[in-house]
């Protein structure tokens, strides 16, 4: 059930089937587009580094966090309830002894709504197949060396949760303000394929 | 989150289906067969096997399921979480 998903004739038969559905009027020209626009409307890393900041900045924001996610983040005006359905958001966060990357084996799951569209190793066959099985290779390609004594906790999207990385504050940001630590926070980091 | 009518709860040990169906399934192949740690109950949401079939049938739990790599593949000192609809499972006496 896995592979990529972009052959010309999936493509084809989407845009076949997409046709009938219009022509019998059970769905209006263009919805797909518009429901999808709506869904990715808003959808981008600041989100999630805005989510990041706010917890390196407030611990008790951190702990709510980490055990309820989908509550928290509308402390900030967030939510995970762009799409036909709220989807539960869980957060995992590294700590010196464990570091946590997310990946979808079966295809490509991700909260986009927090981490915006998915880049395109996210999706690649390479990255879903073998992040789970060597994953501190896979993370030394991306530069992330990680010490022996810290274990590693790879978490698969497989079914309906959606998971996000809260990284480690950098050292020697303490003076820094909130909108300049969510500054320093990528997209990578929110995977887990970056320290932050 | 854990109710009574549970069949598992956070800790217990479970064994993942070995079996490969016919059509769609999110037990992902490396998955299977693999005996875990429960970790969390993640809500209730009907069985996507079903739902490709276009059946409809009850919500069932769904579980965070972790597994030592070393389960899995024959090495590595990793872990690696996958979440995993109760019909999947099956719990695991301890001896």
């Amino acid at each position: 059930m896995s592979g990529d998903h972009g052959s010309t004739l999936i493509s084809a038969q989407v845009r076949h089937v997409e046709t009938l559905l219009e022509a019998r009027g059970l769905l209006d020209a263009g919805e797909v587009d518009t429901r999808i626009d709506e869904v990715l409307a808003g959808g981008t890393p600041a989100n999630g580094a805005r989510i990041v900041a706010r917890a390196w900045v407030d611990p008790g924001f951190a702990e709510r966090l980490l055990a309820d996610a989908n509550a928290t983040i509308r402390e900030v005006g967030l939510s995970m309830a762009g799409g036909l359905q709220e989807q539960r958001l869980k957060v995992v966060a590294n700590t010196e002894d464990e570091h946590n990357v997310v990946v979808c084996t079966l295809c490509s799951c991700y909260p986009i709504a927090l981490l915006g569209p998915s880049p395109g190793w996210y999706k690649s066959e390479a990255y879903r197949s073998r992040v789970v099985r060597d994953p501190r290779g896979v993370l030394a390609e991306f530069g992330v060396q990680l010490p022996a004594t810290t274990s590693v906790a790879v978490w698969d999207a497989s079914a309906e949760s959606r998971y996000m990385v809260l990284p480690r504050r950098p050292d020697g940001t303490a003076d820094l303000a909130e909108d300049e630590l969510a500054a320093l926070v990528t997209r990578k980091g929110l995977i887990g394929t970056a320290a932050v | 989150m854990t109710t009574g009518t549970d069949r598992f709860a956070p800790g217990d040990r479970v064994r993942t289906r070995a079996t490969d169906p016919a059509g769609h399934t999110r037990l992902p192949r490396y998955a299977r067969g693999a005996v875990g740690v429960v970790v969390e109950r993640a809500g209730t949401h009907p069985l996507a096997d079903d739902r490709a079939r276009g059946l409809t049938r009850d919500a069932q739990p769904v579980w965070h399921v972790r597994f030592a790599a070393a389960d899995l593949f024959g090495g590595g000192d990793h872990t690696v979480t996958v979440e995993l609809w109760d019909d999947y499972l099956t719990p695991v006496e301890d001896t």
